[in-house]
């Protein structure tokens, strides 16, 4: 499908199960085959289908060439097996085409010195195809190549296949993906690709060949997809041609741009000449996985192993706080010097033929499992379970964990452990010396910061010069050389876009960062810092095909930001190969003859002709500097000259081994920074934030008392732990790779410049060019020439400033909205909306420059009327707690009374509230969030809801967490939110259930099982690619998707995170429509939109883009009386609505009735609107893009060059296919639930006890949910007594197992579980043990997945084994005991008990607040593995041995665990060797009351 | 900024007056001032607002009162004045004589006593003119363009700062003695002590503007020659017409206007060599204000310091309520029963009383034949009064001051001899940009706008100035 609209495939996403089965001893078999498909089909509900059910998104088996098999079956006389290569081949269906691609292949065959044997037609079952893959099903045929000399074989013989692949690819005229239907599925001497566009199912049946005895192979790899979209592509359906992957590349765009600065420059002996023939390595126009798969292809054939490409490619983290032993170390540090990882959540499963491999991503964000057998089988797949393999057989049960890898050699049948692997590659060089001896150590590097100078007479103009505002000192500057953070603010953004801007704006004001939402996770930059990293180089060497010493000649700079000092070292380094140019970034401000828009680009261009002079001179670090320019010169923006320099490089190839720094006086805020290192910077001297934070800190203006250097170091940890958190929300790990990954997206500069200065950066509308560029810096430079002033500014961009940036929250507009909707006084509400509407004169959104076209307007009287408007009226989510109760209940009584829905916010809802009022009226928020944080996320809270949702993204934060401090969090919160009061409670940036796609698909069938009355939504952030984004989750069964602009938001946030991240939802709202019109996706969805919607017209913009229902919040806020202070992180809102202190909360004067009032208005504002438009329903306006221009009066100078035809693209459908007219179907039926449910009976009804005996296997998920639901609409939180209900399982259950579990449920499992067990776990009892007949010791076995009692707030689990990363994650309150754990467990725990009787991984306890662990640290290593940053490692006392011992006797009551047996028949000399984890802040709130206390309170609240 | 919660923590402190025994003996201030320290507490109060009304709709200049309360309450007092003249070019008048619309629409105010944003603006200023920061605003060059000012009040002077600032050259004529206008005729020097007045000058005369004095465009020049002489003129002339009051025995002497009251005693203490003629003096005199607004007070207070016998203030509009009625929210100005200084000097205040008639004899006014009267609402949804039934009443008086208002300009002759269009009621008729329909001759302040504070006649004199830069560069 090609872009149109908003539109754009780039934008593709998909991931998947992943899995191989092999025979250890490289035993080659028709069995492998077919267990491969086996697991390929229990694998089936990771993968998708599109609008069309029976088109999957692609499924296929990669495995050995089955030599056998094509001797007898293909007619001529094939050599042995290892001298000849099959292609499979994707042919044009076009008889015409396909003979053009066949002779093609034939001709460069011969000149690259092939002999094809043989051409055979695959045959195929086409009618098991969906109609959309049978659509565009190419002819697939296998061809049989030989050298022509007949010497190479294995290997070698696919190093030059690989060359006859490229040059086919090349010279078929594009770069495969099977455009012009030609593509190479695989083509090698050793593997074979059989794959499609279809289900797992499908596979073999549409491939007679995988049926065959003959087929027969020691391994074979599977994948099954799952893509945010749904147009059919047979390429890119995976397995490639030696890897499957589930996951996502975050930085691909990087990877990308960086592969290509240097594939030009690759050098090899294998390949010889050859080599220039294999760019472009990557093909374009295809997925993050295809890429991964082509550089694993070269760097493989170019000579490393294919372990060790893996390892370069998909690097563990390394830093100081992962221990391993200095050569590994070594080892990872030199490749670190060649090559930037690929960073994302990967599992990936890989072969060559002869070895076979496993590598996990660096934080282990897939699950990966694996099970051997004693007869020397191994199957490993994104699940366990997915083959039945007898317990007796089980030799080992294990998983992959974050950044390990596992090997088999199939020559020598030998299984290769990830430790094992690491210490042999380390050795295989002596890379630590080569580092040691080669980097270059620069005395005092990165050591103190030193004096910086300041003058007040020079300062300001310097400062006017880059647009220094007076909030840029007072707000940014002074927080963060102060505290060394962020500001923070609060209630979104309501000044014009950048290119709507009367004021000059920087560049960076232009851009917007990205985030990961849905198909990929933020990382926690704070709790999870240590997969992090800031550290680059200068000097990388092109050639990473080559291995030798001189590569790690390298400058290590821990982190980008340099002082002043640091910036001095580098230029005087006076080394031979470290050679240091400086170059200035300016244009001449005035020049006759010449716009400034001209002079702007001659500067730029002559700027980069210096720059390569300067290389070509022998210069490689290049300082970029606008310092002391003189006066008649203007500076060219940092951000254009950068990006404008790091691309013409990588056109010329000199890019990757040059240091590119920028001396700017720009930069001076997170979103510069970032911006400037996205766009390929190496490092930044921000020397005028310097010197302003250091003329405040002389003048005593700084709100702590420093020092200079105290406050510019304050500043400089500031950005980068803001860096790290850019990197983080979009799920990237590493500065190397976030450099030049141009993860932004541009609003507001024209298409011309975009392609020629910001190659390949999405840019949707247009915008400004060079000339309003160039007229903005001289607007800035004649200030800084011409006034004496030396006051800046108002600036104006974070609070309402007269002669500052505009806003649409005005006194006037406040002041007029608070009156009219007290005193229903509709005339002047029309006043406030037209201050909002009327943009034609000043533009601040892009809602705002729309015109409705004229239509044949109706009488106002024909158009529905306003009461069935409002239905479509939420609010936002505004958790209790961050707002007041007043405020709280008042939004749930108006909107319950008008049919509308309020939203409970993250952190749960008094359970009081579901109750009706005397008068009829209900408290009770219609929808209930389920965020990252999982807070009063119950059974119960799930029951009363009418609509759940997911909230993966906020409009002020997309893709960062939150945290509500521990002061905060008084008794009736921590209540409602099933803590304890005082505790801090941590929100993470990730649902640590939603790493990808298909993850959202099992959250949204979790929910459905939770509460089978109520619909499904998730919540999602405008972005470019939001509209894929929205197809993935539509796929994955959502009822609603809501669109949030970037500007909404009443939470507190960092400032910069709510400027600079995300678009507004004009974009995002059409792209989704046309994403999901285009997909046939969009009636079985609704959408909805929100984020700065203030007015009736507001609503029918959006309307006509696609959106159904409108969401308000800030708005609504005001209405009950907040007046913009912005400062609700304060608890200080002086109305009363965004607070919790009770003087405050007095002052709250609000009333439903308010907002009654202005939903009134606003319906009959709408109705005005469609009466004018000629609609009588709002069905009908739904869609009507087509009905908006761009408004003819506006004339602003920086608005000519926007072209917003994009947004207004309608995709020419059907009517019912615009709108929501079907239902999702929920996938429930079928459901294991429903047959315990009947034979349950009535026992929920008397509390009769029963017990139900099932076998279960992975396909089963989510079991013993819609059975507490049915407990908790009956009994609520309570429940029932204990074991009440038993559910007698065996097998290998799905994800999910027991999540929300009802007190009096128990699920006993003999056997073993997949991820997120006992989720928001609700009082249920949970019992795993492994199965009868496992010979192996049970604390040495995997038995249960990730993210086990991830939001659970009471209710105990045992496990007899271990299980995977992120254990007890957020739990607040559930008891658990377990064998082993992996990294990051009790992460975010807020309550509760977790005992671990064996080894854990690292980073135990990150962010950890509240509950108590203990563990058992048998070889007394566990303080390094904690992170102890907010818990005290204790010895046990007396309570604490009581409370041990009775959760381990319960152990071994239920599982029978030996260990926890061994350790209590010997306690007197076992106790000592647990160790307490004890939450600091847990101890202090525990203070005076004995844990006995806590304990009874805690107790209590699970039976009340 | 603010200390955390210092807007619930610590109280407004307002220092009051002298002791009334003691001001009213003399003419000088009667407002005391707290300390630095003290109101450095008070700057604490601001919550520095996202949306600060008190900038963005209560102050007509748009002081960006957040700003320099934070520097103040950090003692950063230059910064403060930096911040403070960064939008007002005379903070020393308005921050002694201004209502403080600011503080009407504080959002302290919303809920509890608004922070003393007037007093903090006063204490800046003043630190200012202490340290010598206040400076003259001398212009890099002057540029061959010049312009006259018509008249020295408020207006009439910021307009003139601003087009010097900008390279214009300013003349001001000024019919009287002094320069200032009503600042300096207007107000009692209880309220504003005339050097404020005299420093401002002194400076402005330092940065180059020409003043002249006792020069009446219209009488002593001709306006078409001051036009042809300058490339505009900017007439701050005023709305000195005063209403009248229409009842039989308006005729007996003894009624005078306020604002000829108010001018003869501030010509007196400026010590302006003149024959007061007739000599209006409330000494011994029970007097009679009509008009309950701010003239009418400063009249109470100079008719005490006077030695008046007694005092009475009638006024036919309701008494305001205690605290906001419902039709009057906040963020609007508040309409509040306000009780000035001079008000607590001594004086019966009385509302709703209609006045009938001046009874007099000997030709010399007696007193005041007086009714209550009742609001109603008429059939057109307007208000008007309507006398009580029996509610009349006699009130002695010797003295009559009248402060009813003004009802417009009082320069015809300007208006005549530059032929500018007026509307019905002879307002003369200017466009946004301040400009009349006469080619380069814009008004502003109360001549354009009717009468209003000092602090809208400083905004509206920076706006057209501003206007007239731009049509002249």
């Amino acid at each position: 499908m090609k872009a149109q609209g908003l539109y754009n495939p780039q934008n593709e996403h998909d991931a998947c199960g992943v899995g191989f089965v092999v025979n250890l001893d490289g035993r080659a078999e028709h069995k492998i085959v077919e267990f491969g498909i086996k697991v390929l089909e229990n694998l089936l509900h990771r993968g998708a289908t599109g609008a069309d059910v029976n088109t999957g998104d692609g499924a296929g088996v990669l495995f050995q060439i089955p030599h056998r098999f094509f001797k007898e079956t293909v007619k001529a006389n094939l050599p042995d097996a290892g001298a000849y290569a099959v292609g499979m081949m994707f042919l044009p269906q076009n008889d015409k085409d396909r003979a053009a691609c066949v002779s093609l292949f034939e001709s460069i065959a011969k000149e690259e010195n092939f002999q094809v044997i043989s051409w055979r037609d695959v045959p195929v079952q086409p009618q098991v195809l969906g109609l959309g893959a049978l659509h565009e099903m190419p002819k697939i045929a296998q061809v049989f190549v030989t050298d022509k000399n007949g010497k190479l074989r294995g290997e070698d013989l696919d190093r030059a296949l690989l060359v006859l692949r490229k040059r086919m690819e090349h010279e078929c005229g594009r770069d495969a993906g099977g455009a012009n239907g030609f593509y190479v599925a695989s083509l090698s001497s050793r593997t074979i690709v059989y794959k499609g566009m279809m289900t797992a199912p499908q596979v073999p049946l549409f491939y007679p060949d995988l049926a065959d005895s003959r087929v027969e192979s020691a391994v074979a790899v599977v994948h099954q997809r799952y893509s945010t979209n749904t147009f059919p592509s047979w390429p890119l359906a995976q397995p490639f041609r030696f890897l499957a992957h589930n996951g996502e590349i975050n930085t691909l765009r990087g990877n990308r741009n960086w592969m290509k600065a240097r594939e030009k420059n690759i050098a090899s002996p294998l390949f010889g000449e050859k080599v220039d023939k294999l760019a472009p390595i990557l093909e374009d126009n295809t997925s993050d996985s295809a890429n991964l798969d082509n550089v694993l292809e070269v760097l493989t054939l170019g000579g490393r192993k294919i372990g060790h490409s893996m390892t370069m490619l998909m690097p563990p983290a390394w830093g100081v706080k992962h221990s391993m032993g200095s050569d590994v170390r070594g080892f990872f540090e030199y490749h670190a010097g060649i090559m930037e990882p690929w960073d994302g959540p990967a599992a990936v499963a890989y072969t060559d033929g002869s070895w076979v491999g496993a590598n996990l991503d660096r934080n282990g964000l897939r699950p990966a499992r694996y099970t051997i057998t004693k007869n020397g089988f191994m199957v490993f797949a994104s699940e366990a379970g997915v083959l039945d393999i007898p317990a007796s057989e089980v030799q080992e049960k294990g998983a992959l964990r974050p950044g390990q890898m596992l090997l088999i050699n199939l020559d020598t049948g030998r299984l290769y452990k990830n430790a094992e692997i690491k210490a042999q590659l380390a050795r295989k060089q002596p890379y630590r010396r080569w580092v040691k001896e080669n980097q270059i150590d620069i005395h005092g590097f990165f050591n103190a910061v030193g004096e910086v100078a300041s003058d007040r007479n020079t300062l300001p103009k310097k400062q006017k010069l880059f647009g220094y505002t007076r909030e840029d000192l007072d707000i940014l500057l002074n927080e963060m050389a102060s505290k060394g953070m962020e500001p923070v603010g609060s209630m979104g953004s309501d000044q014009p876009l950048a290119v709507l801007s009367e004021k000059p704006q920087l560049l960076y004001w232009y851009f917007k960062q990205l985030f990961a939402q849905v198909t990929n996770p933020p990382i926690d930059p704070i709790r999870e810092e240590l997969v992090m990293s800031l550290m680059t180089f200068l000097g990388i060497h092109d050639n990473f095909l080559a291995e030798e010493p001189a590569q790690a000649r390298l400058v290590k700079l821990r982190y980008p930001v340099l002082s002043n000092e640091d910036l001095g070292r580098i230029r005087t380094l006076n080394l031979d190969d470290f050679k240091c140019a400086t170059i200035k970034i300016m244009f001449p401000a005035l020049v006759e003859n010449k716009t400034p828009g001209k002079a702007l680009d001659d500067g730029v261009k002559s700027l980069c002709a210096e720059v390569e002079k300067a290389i070509h001179a022998g210069n490689n670090i290049i300082v970029l500097s606008d310092k002391d320019i003189p006066d008649e010169m203007a500076p060219i923006p940092a951000l254009l000259a950068v990006s404008a320099v790091n691309q013409h490089l990588s056109k010329m190839s000199i890019r990757t081994s040059c240091g590119l720094i920028l001396e700017t006086g720009e930069a001076r805020e997170v979103m510069h920074f970032a911006s400037l290192l996205g766009f390929g910077a190496t490092a930044i001297n921000p020397y005028l934030a310097f010197e302003s934070v250091a003329d405040m800190a002389r003048h005593g203006e700084l709100m702590s008392h420093l020092g200079v250097t105290e406050a510019i170091e304050n500043f400089i940890n500031a950005m980068n732990k803001g860096l790290k958190k850019v990197m983080s929300r979009m799920g990237i790990s590493t500065l190397r790779s976030y450099r030049n990954a141009q993860v932004f997206e541009i609003i507001g500069i024209s298409d011309s410049v975009v392609e020629k200065y910001f190659t390949g950066t999405a840019n949707c509308v247009g915008g400004i060019g060079m000339e309003q560029i160039a007229t903005e810096i001289l607007m800035r430079w004649r200030a800084s020439i011409e006034s004496k002033d030396s006051i800046l500014p108002v600036g104006g961009q974070y609070r309402y400033r007269k002669d500052g940036e505009r806003h649409l929250w005005t006194p006037s507009s406040i002041s007029d909205l608070q009156a009219a909707t007290r005193n229903d006084d509709y005339g002047r509400y029309k006043k406030y909306a037209a201050q909002i509407n009327d943009q034609a004169e000043k533009q601040s959104t892009l809602r705002g420059l729309f015109a409705m076209k004229p239509t044949t307007a109706i009488p106002l009287e024909e158009v529905e009327p306003a009461s069935e408007i409002m239905k479509r009226f939420v609010t936002g989510a505004m958790s209790y707690g961050s707002i007041s109760r007043e405020a709280h209940e008042s939004i749930a009584i108006a909107m319950n009374r008008i049919g509308g829905k309020s939203n409970s916010g993250e952190g749960g809802e008094d359970p009081r509230r579901y109750q009706l009022l005397p008068n009829g009226d209900s408290l009770s928020s219609a929808i209930k969030q389920i965020a990252s944080g999982r807070f009063g996320v119950t059974s119960e809270y799930l029951v009363n809801a009418k609509e759940l949702q997911i909230k993966i993204a906020q409009g002020a934060k997309p893709g960062e967490g939150g945290q509500l401090p521990g002061h905060k969090v008084n008794d009736e919160i921590a209540r409602v939110r099933h803590s304890t009061p005082g505790v801090t409670l941590i929100s993470p940036p990730p649902h640590h259930d939603i790493y990808s796609i298909e993850d959202i698909a099992q959250l949204i069938y979790d929910l459905r099982n939770a509460n089978d009355q109520a619909r499904v939504s998730v919540k999602l952030v405008s972005e470019e690619g939001v509209g894929t984004v929205a197809a993935g989750v539509a796929k994955a069964r959502a009822d609603m998707i809501l669109i949030s602009g970037y500007d909404g938001g009443t939470g507190a946030s960092p400032l910069s995170s709510i400027k600079h991240v995300g678009a507004p939802w004009e974009l995002g709202i059409a792209e989704a429509q046309q994403t999901l019109v285009l997909n046939g996706l969009r009636s079985r969805v609704r959408l909805q939109v929100d984020g700065q919607i203030k007015t009736g017209r507001d609503v029918v913009i959006a309307a006509l883009l696609g959106a159904e229902e409108f969401g308000f919040a800030t708005t609504i806020l005001v209405v009950l009386g907040c007046v913009m202070m912005r400062k609700c992180h304060t608890n200080g809102c002086p109305v009363g609505v965004a607070t919790q202190d009770p003087e405050l909360r007095k002052r709250f004067k609000g009333s439903p009735e308010f907002i009654i009032h202005f939903f009134q208005f606003i319906a009959e504002e709408v109705r005005e609107y469609m009466a004018k438009l000629g609609f009588r329903t709002f069905d009908e306006m739904v869609g009507h893009s087509d009905l908006l221009e761009l408004n003819p009066a506006v004339s602003f100078w920086k608005t000519q060059g926007l072209d917003l035809s994009k947004i207004f693209h309608r995709v020419p459908a059907e009517a019912s296919q615009v709108h929501c007219t079907e239902h999702q179907a929920t996938g429930l039926e079928g459901a294991l639930d429903y047959e315990f449910l009947n034979q349950i009976g009535d026992a929920i009804e008397k509390g009769r006890k029963v017990t139900i005996q099932h076998n279960v296997r992975n396909i089963h998920r989510t079991l013993g949910s819609l059975v507490s639901s049915r407990i908790a609409r009956r009994y609520g939180y309570v429940g029932l007594p204990d074991d009440t209900i038993t559910l007698d399982l065996k097998g290998s259950a799905g994800q999910s197992l027991g999540a929300f579990l009802s007190h009096g449920l128990t699920l006993k499992l003999e056997g073993e579980a997949n991820d997120y067990i006992g989720k928001s776990l609700s009082g249920g009892k949970i019992i795993i043990r492994p199965p009868q007949g496992l010979t192996c010791p049970p604390e040495d076995n995997v038995i249960a997945g990730n993210v086990i009692l991830y939001g659970a707030t009471s209710g105990e689990v045992y496990i007899n084994g271990c299980a995977g990363e992120r254990f007890a994650i957020r739990n607040s309150g559930a008891n658990a005991v377990v064998e082993g754990v992996g990294d990051h467990a009790c992460e975010y725990m807020t309550g509760g008990r977790v005992v671990v009787l064996g080894l854990t991984g690292v980073n135990f306890g990150a962010g950890m607040s509240g509950g108590i662990a203990y563990v058992y640290d048998e070889n007394g290593r566990f303080d390094s593995l904690c992170n102890t940053d907010m818990v005290d490692l204790d010895l046990l006392d007396e309570s604490d041995e009581d409370e041990l011992r009775a959760l381990l006797e319960n152990h071994v009551r239920y599982t029978g665990s030996p260990k926890a047996s061994r350790i209590l028949k010997t306690w007197g000399r076992e106790r000592e060797r647990f160790v307490k984890v004890f939450p600091m802040e847990y101890r202090r709130v525990l203070g005076a009351m004995s844990k006995k206390d806590e304990e009874v309170p805690r107790r209590a609240k699970a039976h009340e | 900024m603010s200390q955390d919660k210092a807007f619930m923590t610590i109280p407004r402190v307002d220092p009051g007056y002298r002791s009334k025994e003691e001001r009213v003996h003399d003419y000088k201030p009667v407002a005391k001032e707290l300390a630095p320290e003290a109101l450095r507490e008070q700057a604490l109060r601001c919550m520095d607002c996202g949306v600060p009304f008190c900038h963005g709709m209560g102050c007509p200049l748009q002081n960006v009162i957040p700003e320099f309360n934070h520097a103040a309450s950090i003692g950063e007092w230059k910064k403060a004045l930096e911040i403070l003249l960064s939008t007002s070019p005379f903070p020393e008048f308005t921050s002694v004589i201004c209502p403080a619309l600011c503080e009407g629409s504080c959002v302290n105010g919303l809920n509890g006593d608004s922070v003393s944003i007037r007093e903090i603006e006063h204490r800046i200023i003043e630190t200012g003119f202490e340290n010598g920061w206040v400076r003259p605003n001398v212009p890099a060059q002057h540029l061959e363009k010049a312009v006259a000012v018509i008249g020295s009040g408020p207006s009439g002077l910021a307009a003139a700062e601003m087009l010097n600032r900008q390279g214009i050259h300013v003349t001001v004529y000024e019919k009287a003695q002094y320069l200032g206008g009503l600042l300096r005729y207007g107000i009692p020097d209880f309220k504003l002590d005339k050097k404020i007045v005299e420093r401002r000058i002194a400076l402005m005369r330092e940065e180059g503007i020409q003043f002249e004095t006792e020069v009446e465009v219209g009488k002593d020049i001709s306006p078409e020659y001051v036009l042809r002489k300058n490339d505009a003129i900017i007439l701050a002339c005023g709305a000195r017409k005063p209403r009248d009051l229409n009842v039989p025995g308006r005729d007996f002497s003894g009624i005078y206007f306020a604002l000829d009251f108010l001018t003869q005693q501030n010509r007196l203490n400026g010590a302006e060599v003149f024959s007061p003629d007739p000599f209006l003096n409330a000494n011994n005199k029970r007097v009679v204000v009509i008009g309950g607004g701010d003239t009418g007070s400063d009249c109470i207070g100079t008719a005490i310091r006077q030695g008046a016998i007694s005092v009475t203030q009638i006024e036919i509009m309701p008494k305001p309520p205690m605290a906001r009625a419902q039709t009057n929210p906040w963020p609007e100005w508040p309409v509040l029963f306000k009780e000035t200084s001079s008000h607590k000097e001594g004086c019966e205040r009385r509302w709703c009383v209609n006045t009938l008639e001046v009874i007099g004899s000997n030709g010399k006014v007696k007193a005041l034949r007086c009714v209550e009267v009742e609001w109603v609402r008429g059939a057109d949804g307007r208000m008007s009064p309507v006398a009580k039934a029996g509610s009349e009443f006699i009130l002695e008086a010797d003295l009559v001051l009248l402060a009813m208002g003004f009802t417009g300009h009082a320069i015809p002759l300007v208006v005549e001899a530059l032929n500018l269009s007026v509307d019905g009621r002879g307002t003369i008729i200017r466009d946004s940009s301040g400009k009349t329909s006469a080619q380069d001759v814009y008004i502003v302040g109360d001549v354009a706008s009717g009468p209003s504070l000092v602090v809208r006649a400083i905004a509206d004199g920076i706006r057209v100035a501003n206007q007239c830069v731009q049509s002249l560069i």
